[in-house]
């Protein structure tokens, strides 16, 4: 029934060893001890995948025939077979060697900085890439495996695609095009070239479930007719649907959504990889889409928000509001470079806390400059690391992996937190939501029961931040502003702590 | 294979998933968003299957094309998350304050 993949024992073997390599890829990362040996496995089984698949779907056996009667009849027609045959691989190798040099030309020259919009943008690749395979598919079903050959007494003859194969192979196509249009909003709004604002359509939640049912309907009536047109439409249907769905999410909801899209990512790959009945592909698209639900997840609790709020969207669209407006009217003291580098120098523990702001300045480098003169004067640095800071899950982590700071110094939320009681600074950078105190005792408050970051327990808040004016992303005025024990380093993130690193000397 | 195998082993790889995933280090998240995009590439065999068919040339140049877009994913998410692996370093003295 299917095409050589699972007539020959050895050739599904593979592909469970590719699977498995995959399994222990996303394992080692457990620890940054393991993980490099983690991604050279994942690697391997890449590779393993690849080969099998040249090996059994080239047209291998035009060669063999000419092998089988090499006795000089053939010898006209033995050359041009090869020579057909090596046309496709090359074609195949040189399809594959344009996007090694554009993969690796990107990996070499991205900046750390810019990772959120570059996972998008692979996530963008991954969906595409999962149509394109569905309409090849539908184009071609007999080469998949997955049709039988129907000639008709009247009329021309046609491939009859299994029933089973046609729902898989539509549902591929249209999670594949949400992942694209989707990770594309996604990329845009996360490279700025769009804003990262909620863009709200009247009746959006109506206009999303009407498009999603009619995709529905189109895969239930293609099971039925296989008819083309109904392909086509359910590809295009879902396009719009990954517009629709991203548009109106704001750019501080971004890790969710940048997540949420993996998940579909690792979705797609598997409604293809039932299509053709590969178990490495069932496996690794299982695998991703487990992780980026697993990510989601953790990202809404960490925002304390429901999955389906964050999708719904419109986050952060009603900026200002009361707090806001009120906030100028309250004291609040101002310091320089100099009183923090002092602050900092008399300190015994100081928690830094970075936060996207840090990103955006690419203040990370001098962070860690400032931390290394700190621990010169013999005061203890640590990091606390809000699980959305930045813009998608460990964004922060990278970064200052990035700037040589050891990961052995970097805390995550539950770890860390009962120490800013016993520290003498907290140095903000960068984050402003996730230190929100009102977060936990408003109840009005759009971020309530959001997990925080208790920076004002620390004896002295160092707030960096670049005007008084603007809000976090949830748009709500943050009481550590005016609180006795903060100082407000109002400057470019950069620019200020360069300041510090000087006035440290 | 039949349905109900490739079904199964979904479903248990699912579970696989889950219990890998929630042992992976927050601080190592983002490698892991590049790590699995590299991995979910592994749609090219799908891409491969239609590059390599003869018969239907709008099938085989759709696939050649998902051969180019999967295999630009593979490789730089490969490279990007050895990339990003390779900063993160221990503390240089273990004589150092530890926690």
């Amino acid at each position: 029934m299917e095409h050589g993949t699972s007539v020959n024992p050895w050739v599904a073997l593979a592909y469970l060893i590719a699977g498995v390599c995959f399994i222990l890829a996303l394992r080692g990362l457990s620890s940054p001890a393991t993980s490099r040996r983690g991604n050279r496995l994942g690697m391997i089984g890449m590779t393993i995948a690849v080969v099998t698949t040249l090996l059994t779907h080239l047209p291998i056996q035009a060669v063999g025939l000419v092998l089988a009667d090499s006795s000089g009849a053939v010898a006209t027609t033995g050359p041009l077979f090869a020579r057909i045959e090596m046309l496709t691989l090359l074609e195949i190798l040189a399809a594959i060697g344009l996007g090694a040099v554009i993969g690796l030309t990107t990996a070499r020259r991205i900046a750390m900085t810019a990772m959120p919009q570059l996972v998008a943008a692979f996530h963008s690749l991954v969906g595409l890439a999962a149509v394109l395979v569905a309409c090849a598919a539908f184009l071609n079903p007999v080469a998949f495996g997955i049709a039988e050959l129907v000639v008709p007494m009247i009329g021309q003859p046609f491939a009859a695609i299994h029933p089973v194969s046609r729902i898989e192979m539509t549902l591929g196509a249209a999670i594949g095009a949400i992942t694209f249009s989707g990770s594309v909003i996604a990329f845009l709004k996360l490279n700025g070239s769009m804003s990262g604002k909620p863009i709200l359509l009247p009746g959006r939640h109506i206009l999303n479930l009407a498009v999603l049912g009619a995709i529905l309907a189109l895969i239930a009536g293609f099971f039925e007719t296989q008819a083309p047109w109904m392909f086509w439409a359910i590809t295009l249907l879902a396009f719009l649907v990954g517009f629709l769905l991203i548009i109106p999410i704001g750019g501080a909801d971004m890790p969710v959504v940048v997540s949420m899209l993996n998940s579909y990512s690792g979705w797609a790959a598997a409604a293809m990889g039932f299509t053709l009945g590969n178990s490495a592909m069932i496996i690794t698209g299982a695998l991703v889409g487990s992780s980026g639900a697993i990510l989601s997840y953790i990202m809404c609790r960490a925002m304390n928000r429901s999955f389906l709020s964050v999708i719904a969207g419109g986050f952060g669209a009603e900026s200002g509001g009361a707090s806001g407006g009120e906030a100028i009217d309250r004291p609040w003291k101002r310091g320089s470079a100099e009183d923090a580098a002092f602050l900092m120098s008399q300190a015994e523990q100081v928690i830094i806390v970075p936060g996207y702001g840090m990103a955006v300045a690419q203040a990370q480098h001098a962070v860690r400059e400032m931390a290394d003169k700190l621990k010169a004067h013999g005061v203890r640095v640590k990091y606390a690391i809000h699980p959305v800071a930045g813009r998608m899950p460990g964004h922060m982590n990278v970064l200052l992996a990035e700037a040589n700071v050891p990961y052995d110094e970097v805390f995550e939320l539950e770890d860390i937190n009962a120490e800013f009681a016993q520290s003498d600074v907290a140095f903000v950078i960068g984050a402003n939501d996730v230190t929100n105190p009102s977060a936990k005792t408003d109840k009005s408050s759009p971020i309530y029961g959001m997990p925080v970051l208790d920076v004002e327990k620390a004896k002295t808040v160092l707030f960096v931040k670049r005007s008084m004016g603007g809000v976090g992303y949830a748009g709500v005025d943050n009481p550590v502003f005016y609180m006795d024990n903060t100082m407000m380093l109002l400057a470019d993130a950069k620019k200020m702590t360069e300041e510090i690193v000087k006035a440290l000397d | 294979m039949d349905f109900v195998s490739i079904l199964s082993i979904f479903v248990l790889a699912c579970f696989v998933g889950y219990y890998v995933v929630w042992s992976v280090t927050p601080a190592l998240h983002t490698p892991l968003m590049a790590v699995t995009n590299a991995i979910s590439s592994v749609i090219i065999v799908g891409a491969l299957v239609a590059a390599a068919a003869a018969g239907v040339p709008g099938a085989k140049w759709l696939g050649l094309l998902a051969v180019v877009l999967a295999s630009i994913n593979i490789f730089g998410g490969f490279a990007v998350t050895e990339r990003m692996l390779a900063m993160y370093k221990k503390k240089e003295r273990p004589d150092a304050v530890r926690k």
